[in-house]
């Protein structure tokens, strides 16, 4: 379980994250929705580490995630990059193998290819791929080739971090589609950003908004139609006029 | 006004410090990271191949076209002296204890400086350097290490084969403009080049090498959002490192030959 408590961060004279309370059930899917520059991104790097928050803590299965083994924590986690933030100089194969063929359980490179290209193949791209490098792919390709990233050690926390921005919608729908099916496949937690409703409804269990540097309403993604929540009203349905400004 | 003259003066003076403190620790933990596992052999080969290797053609040209032209310079000033002899000597010592390592490391500055500050600038824009970290991956050793070892080992190589091409540039010019005997050139050569004067290229061509390594890593990892930013770190890694090379030959200058 991923819990954050009292969460500040603060960029010069920018409070991007005013006290964020949030938690995570273990096995859950929760996607964090809210405008774009809300602070969903620091969020979830708050939550890597990548990012020290200024005040509060965020908590592990009940350790704080800035103590102990740092490479045994991040062991646990997988992430999918915005914009798939695959190594250039590397091969698709080498991409997704990046983990398994480094620290005290390396694989032999044999072994991790052979992962590699199963990975591959369960995000629906074909042993062909492996030997290309990420600048060959097409933008829906690479999501899925930092998707096959993301789960090549197995890991058992996944972030996804607009899975689907710059995607047609129909490729959108395929990547919702499969980050659903590998969450649920693997019984992993999963930790989405988006401002894709689509995504929200095909990959959430639970939905939280962030607005403000706080979580303005947080449920299951059954009853987020059903809120009063004037915030999440706007946002889901897309309207100018409400309490969110439009123009930021 | 008085307190406002001295603001001016003073915010660039503690900025200009606070900037060699930030690389003076940039520096300590890639030394710090040196001996201590995991080492990145393929990414060491891969940055000897790069820094080394593909840096051969620049410097070569340099030197060969730098000894030329100082063999004529030194004809031509040594003649008002009836002193033209010391061609080939003057040619050697300048090209192995001055030129050599300066022209070479301005030019591998300009090259491979640049080209590292880009490279790991772009990732970090691009979000790479956050996802080595997810994956368990210390972007300062994966990146930085390789290559500040290759540059720091490539540097003197590249000197070594400079400081013979730029001699052989002075020879060529020497036997074909200046009439000089190709036996009695390579020979006043051989006798008058001391040891030192080779050894101590070669040690300023491995601190060269190390800043401009050290400086492309630096403002790459340090590099601001966006193409602009990039092209910043790129800017300011080439002028770093260019000016740093030029006030580190003064001092190792000083350290080496001043007794």
């Amino acid at each position: 379980m991923i819990e954050l408590r009292g969460v500040h961060k603060r960029f010069g004279t920018n409070r991007v994250l005013q006290g964020v309370d949030l938690t995570i059930a273990k096995g859950t899917s929760m996607v964090i929705i809210g405008g774009s520059g809300t602070g969903k991104s620091v969020l979830l790097k708050c939550i890597l580490g990548l990012v020290r928050p200024d005040t509060g803590t965020i908590t592990l299965d009940g350790q704080d995630v800035t103590a102990g083994d740092r490479d045994a924590f991040l062991a646990r986690f997988g992430m999918l990059f915005q914009g798939g933030a695959l190594f250039d100089s590397l091969r698709v194969w080498e991409n997704v193998a990046f983990r398994l063929v480094r620290g005290p359980k390396a694989l032999p490179k044999h072994a991790a290819r052979e992962v590699a290209v199963e990975k591959l193949r369960r995000v629906g791209l074909k042993p062909e791929v492996a030997d290309l490098f990420p600048a060959e792919l097409s933008g829906g390709m690479q999501k899925r080739v930092g998707l096959a990233r993301a789960i090549a050690a197995e890991p058992e926390i996944i972030f996804f971090d607009e899975p689907t921005t710059g995607l047609d919608p129909i490729m959108s729908g395929v990547i919702n589609d499969l980050i659903r099916e590998i969450v649920v496949e693997m019984g992993a937690t999963a930790m989405t950003i988006t401002h894709d409703m689509s995504s929200v409804r095909a990959i959430a269990d639970n939905v939280a908004m962030l607005h403000g540097g706080v979580i303005r309403w947080t449920g299951p993604v059954s009853e987020m139609d059903a809120t009063l929540d004037p915030y999440v009203q706007q946002f889901i349905h897309g309207r100018a006029d409400g309490p969110i400004e439009s123009v930021r | 006004m008085i307190a406002a003259a001295l603001g001016g003066i003073g915010r660039p003076v503690l900025q200009a410090i606070a900037a060699v403190g930030r690389v003076a620790l940039f520096a300590a933990s890639i030394l710090g990271h040196l001996l201590r596992p995991p080492f990145y052999l393929r990414e060491l080969g891969a940055s000897l191949l790069q820094i080394g290797w593909y840096s051969l053609p620049v410097v070569g040209l340099t030197a060969i076209f730098t000894g030329g032209a100082l063999a004529l310079q030194i004809y031509a000033g040594g003649s008002r002296f009836n002193a033209e002899s010391v061609v080939p000597s003057i040619v050697a010592i300048g090209m192995t204890r001055e030129l050599g390592p300066v022209l070479g490391g301005l030019m591998v500055a300009a090259r491979v400086a640049s080209s590292i500050a880009a490279e790991i600038g772009t990732m970090k824009v691009t979000e790479q350097i956050d996802a080595l970290v997810t994956l368990s991956t210390n972007p300062l050793k994966y990146l930085a290490v390789p290559r500040v070892v290759a540059a720091t080992l490539a540097m003197p190589v590249l000197v070594a084969t400079g400081d013979a091409i730029g001699i052989m540039g002075g020879w060529l010019v020497g036997i074909t403009r200046l009439d000089f005997n190709s036996a009695a050139y390579l020979k006043n050569t051989v006798d008058f080049l001391q040891g030192w004067d080779v050894g101590s290229g070669l040690v300023k061509g491995a601190v060269f090498g190390f800043i401009v390594a050290l400086m492309g890593c630096y403002h790459g990892m340090n590099s601001a959002r966006g193409a602009q930013g990039v092209g910043a770190a790129t800017k300011s890694a080439v002028v770093s490192a260019s000016v740093m090379i030029l006030a580190a030959n003064y001092v190792l200058t000083e350290v080496f030959f001043s007794s």
